[in-house]
């Protein structure tokens, strides 16, 4: 046993090609680490090709990845020779107990171990302890452990779990690459096309293409002009022993019928070995194409950090399988998990990491997963039911509007995205707002978001203080419609409109409806982000203009037929008649009468009415309330308070008041 | 039938020659025969009638040893060219795993080549396989007569041959083209294992 590994051979000095890569790949993945992956690893090939340098160059990466890595490298031989020599001085137990403390194991030449049934059976107890252990084993032969004669069953279903791979002859790309680099290390120089006509030679493995190489370097050291590439391949002709061809080719030759009787029969003599050798490679390309068809996605899954388990077990078995089915479903279990993954990483980040969502085996426990931290998270806040489309009292100066609001539920995110709603306070932007999300909301799996931007900004606010923000943001990114009523008062909320900007671009993109409200058309809306008004005139900005005489007489008598089963005309042309900007005024100014019927036990009526405005006290001073929101209440008793001021004109312009309500 | 035994890690070939009568599908069998080692073949099972005609079929086993851990085995057979012997084509041809078609080059046995390939196509249909499913080879034998009685492999293509599968010429009295034919059958059918799902 020897724990000299030769420098030389490292990955890096290995030159990779068709024929090698799924070995080097598997081996670099066990080296990297060592017990987990592929274990044991058989790398088997004709002799000359590389099995050796890749043994040794997994122990020299095992090392430099983990310096305190205990690899140990032998060959069969070593193997037998350290075996016997401990038999014979009763220390065989002292030699287990050694092997049993390695790491990595690199076992050479396995191949050695036909007809030694003790060698085979010490190899099994070894070969099992360190598999127990989560140690790595690495084995190569010059044929897969099937046709290695009299093995053990035993080691060869081991040999068999693990992982197969086999390293074929260099192609014509990789013999050149390969006397490229070699002839590079030995600083030999030669002139254009002489190494691609050396790698042209179809040598059946690496030595003996080195071995070419260095006649070529020795032949050109003492020759006077420099190699050609002819030269090169007049040089190496005799010297190179090449595989026997199969079968295509050019129909064989056929003979004269006078030749026919005199050619003897023993003038073809490979023709069964031939055959039988034609027939042994498709058997084997054939037989094993699913095992190596799934080793590689073994590995291409396992280097993505996604657990392999279901299609190791596969590889355990003798029977093959439906391998494209199989690693079909894998894939499409992988793609569930990335995007279940995604999500949660959006809700949670830390718990996006958690090494289930690397399982394929764990779908349903990763989505009850994230299902869980959905529910956590919770709903985004959604219309209220006050205010429904068909409670929406339209008239001229709201006539756009309305239509708007219901081409977009008809049509919702294809129609008008986004739709904005401009105009003063009190106007019934919220109305509508509201009226689209309740009618929205009604659509399957619809999750609509309806809030106030004062309600945006604390969440936000909120949620940057408890470090959440992005179960915010996938709280919002889930909604299928995204109502946001006062957008203006996100002016001077940087923050919160870089969010905003985000939310809409995602929403957009995936057609889904965007509707706002704000108090002036988005471009006069001062410090409103650029991108955000870019964004807002993108859609249908629609102006909602203070109630004319027509609408607050329909408004008037909608509400008296609400709350008192039918209206009084004259009540309903007084109240239309006084000038308001909003229909929150002429609800207000209704609402007064009406407490004031109630206390007088009557029904509201047009001299009440004019009794209240008309005998009403002068106005107090007008007090700025500064931002001015929608701030809409519904009271227990269905009506509507208002802190709105009201604007009217008297009939006699010289008696104008502006009145404070509250 | 199963081609592939994965529990008793086995395969099973079965090799049909079809073709006219006298076209040299035993021909074919006998060597092969001659060249396989004693240990590697069977007996080769011929039931001739007196004047040599195969009158029920050649049978000739191949035992390749253990590939990739299978052991492997070949069965191949010959059906009775003639006309009348249709009920044994049929028998040989069940569950057969690929076919080669032996025509016989001479330009005055087209017809015959034409008649056989469309009774091949029916036994097959009969047994609910197709000719395009099946692997299939042709073989243009006793291209070594004159050139003026054969016709030449383009021309035996373009009038047998409407599936584009692998043709070769032959002498099997030679033995020129035999093993190159029975190389690209076997080729054939055992390409299919992996498109096969196993039960």
């Amino acid at each position: 046993m020897t724990e000299e590994l030769n420098p030389k051979f490292s990955f890096e000095t290995l030159v990779v090609g068709a024929a090698n890569r799924l070995a080097v790949t598997a081996a670099r993945t066990v080296a990297e680490s060592p017990g987990t992956a592929y274990n044991p690893l058989f790398v088997y090939s004709p002799t000359g090709l590389g099995k050796t340098h890749l043994l040794m160059a997994v122990g020299q990466l095992a090392k430099e990845l983990v310096p305190q890595v205990r690899v140990e490298y032998l060959t069969i031989d070593e193997f037998v020779e350290a075996y016997n020599a401990a038999v014979a001085a009763g220390q065989s137990e002292a030699l287990r107990s050694r092997y049993a403390q390695v790491e990595v194991l690199l076992v050479d030449d396995v191949q050695f171990l036909t007809h030694r049934r003790e060698m085979q059976a010490e190899l099994l107890r070894i070969t099992q302890e360190l598999q127990s252990a989560g140690k790595q084993i690495v084995l190569t032969s010059d044929s897969p452990p099937s046709e290695i004669e009299d093995l053990d069953e035993r080691l060869l279903s081991r040999f068999d779990a693990g992982l197969l791979v086999d390293i074929a002859p260099p192609d014509a790309e990789t013999r050149l690459a390969i006397l490229l680099r070699r002839a590079e290390e030995r600083g030999a120089v030669f002139g254009d096309g002489v190494l691609q006509a050396v790698a042209e030679f179809e040598v059946p493995n690496v030595r003996e293409l080195l071995g070419l190489l260095n006649k070529l370097v020795a032949y050109q050291a003492v020759s006077e002009s420099p190699i050609t590439p002819d030269g090169a391949a007049e040089l190496l002709a005799g010297e190179v022993r090449t595989e026997v061809p199969m079968t295509t080719g050019p129909a064989p030759a056929l003979m004269d019928p006078g030749e026919r009787e005199a050619a003897p029969p023993e003038a073809r003599p490979d023709e069964f070995a031939d055959f039988l050798s034609d027939v042994a490679h498709t058997v084997e390309e054939q037989v094993d194409v699913w095992r190596s068809k799934l080793g590689k996605a073994i590995m291409r899954w396992e280097a993505e950090g996604y657990r392999t388990a279901r299609l190791e077990q596969l590889l355990d078995q003798d029977m093959p399988i439906a391998v494209e089915r199989v690693l079909r479903q894998y894939e499409r279990d992988i793609e569930r998990l990335r995007s279940t993954q995604a999500t949660m990483t959006k809700l949670d980040a830390e718990r996006a990491e958690d090494p289930i969502f690397y399982d394929p085996d764990c779908l349903e426990e990763v989505d009850q997963l994230v299902q869980t931290a959905l529910q956590e998270v919770g709903p985004p806040p959604g219309p209220s039911a006050a205010w429904a489309l068909s409670s929406f009292v339209g008239g001229e100066s709201n006539k756009v509007a309305h239509s708007a609001a219901q081409a977009v539920v008809a049509q919702p995110g294809t129609r008008y995205n986004p739709l904005v709603f401009a105009g003063p306070t009190g106007v019934g932007k919220t109305h509508l707002l509201h009226a689209i999300g309740h009618e929205l909301a009604g659509g399957p799996d619809a999750v609509v978001a309806c809030l106030s931007a004062q309600q945006l900004i604390d969440e936000l606010v909120e949620a940057i203080d408890g470090e959440r923000v992005d179960a915010w943001r996938t709280r919002y990114r889930r909604a299928t419609a995204f109502l946001l009523d006062d957008a203006h008062l996100l002016v001077g909320k940087e923050r919160t409109q870089e969010e905003l900007f985000h939310l809409f671009n995602e929403l957009f993109e995936s057609q889904r409806q965007l509707v706002f409200t704000m108090a002036g058309v988005p471009h006069e809306v001062e410090g409103l982000d650029d991108r955000l008004i870019s964004r807002l005139e993108g859609g249908l900005v629609v102006n909602v203009a203070s109630p004319d005489r027509e609408l607050r007489r329909a408004i008037v008598v909608g509400k008296l037929e609400q709350d008192f089963g039918a209206a009084d005309e004259e009540l309903a042309d007084y109240l239309a008649a006084r000038p308001a900007d909003s229909i929150r005024g002429v609800l207000g100014l209704l609402q007064r009468v009406a407490v004031a019927a109630e206390a007088q036990g009557v029904l509201p009526n047009a001299a009440l009415a004019r009794e209240m405005v008309e005998g009403a006290a002068p106005p107090r001073p007008r007090v700025s309330t500064g931002v001015r929101t929608s701030g809409i209440m519904i009271s227990p008793s269905g009506g509507v308070r208002s802190r709105e001021k009201m604007v009217w004109f008297w009939p006699d312009p010289a008696q104008r008041v502006i009145e404070e309500m509250t | 039938m199963s081609l592939v035994n994965f529990t008793t890690r086995e395969i099973t070939c079965k090799i049909v020659y079809y073709g006219p009568g006298r076209s040299g599908k035993t021909t074919n069998l006998q060597y092969v025969y001659g060249r396989v080692p004693d240990d590697r073949r069977g007996r080769m099972v011929s039931l001739a009638t007196q004047t040599d005609r195969t009158l029920f079929f050649d049978f000739l086993p191949l035992e390749l040893g253990s590939i990739s851990g299978f052991t492997t085995r070949f069965q191949l057979y010959t059906v009775p060219g003639q006309v009348y012997y249709n009920a044994t084509r049929k028998l040989v041809l069940q569950g057969a795993d690929g076919v080669v078609f032996v025509a016989d080059s001479q330009a005055r046995q087209l017809e015959e080549n034409v008649e056989s390939l469309q009774n091949l196509q029916e036994n097959l249909l009969a047994q609910g396989a197709e000719v395009r499913a099946m692997p299939l080879v042709f073989q243009y034998n006793k291209q070594d007569l004159p050139q003026d009685l054969v016709l030449s492999t383009q021309e035996l293509d373009d009038a047998l041959n409407f599936w584009g599968v692998p043709s070769f010429p032959a002498a099997a009295l030679s033995g020129t083209g035999v093993f190159e034919t029975l190389k690209a059958a076997s080729e054939l059918v055992l390409r299919k294992l992996s498109q096969e799902e196993p039960a």
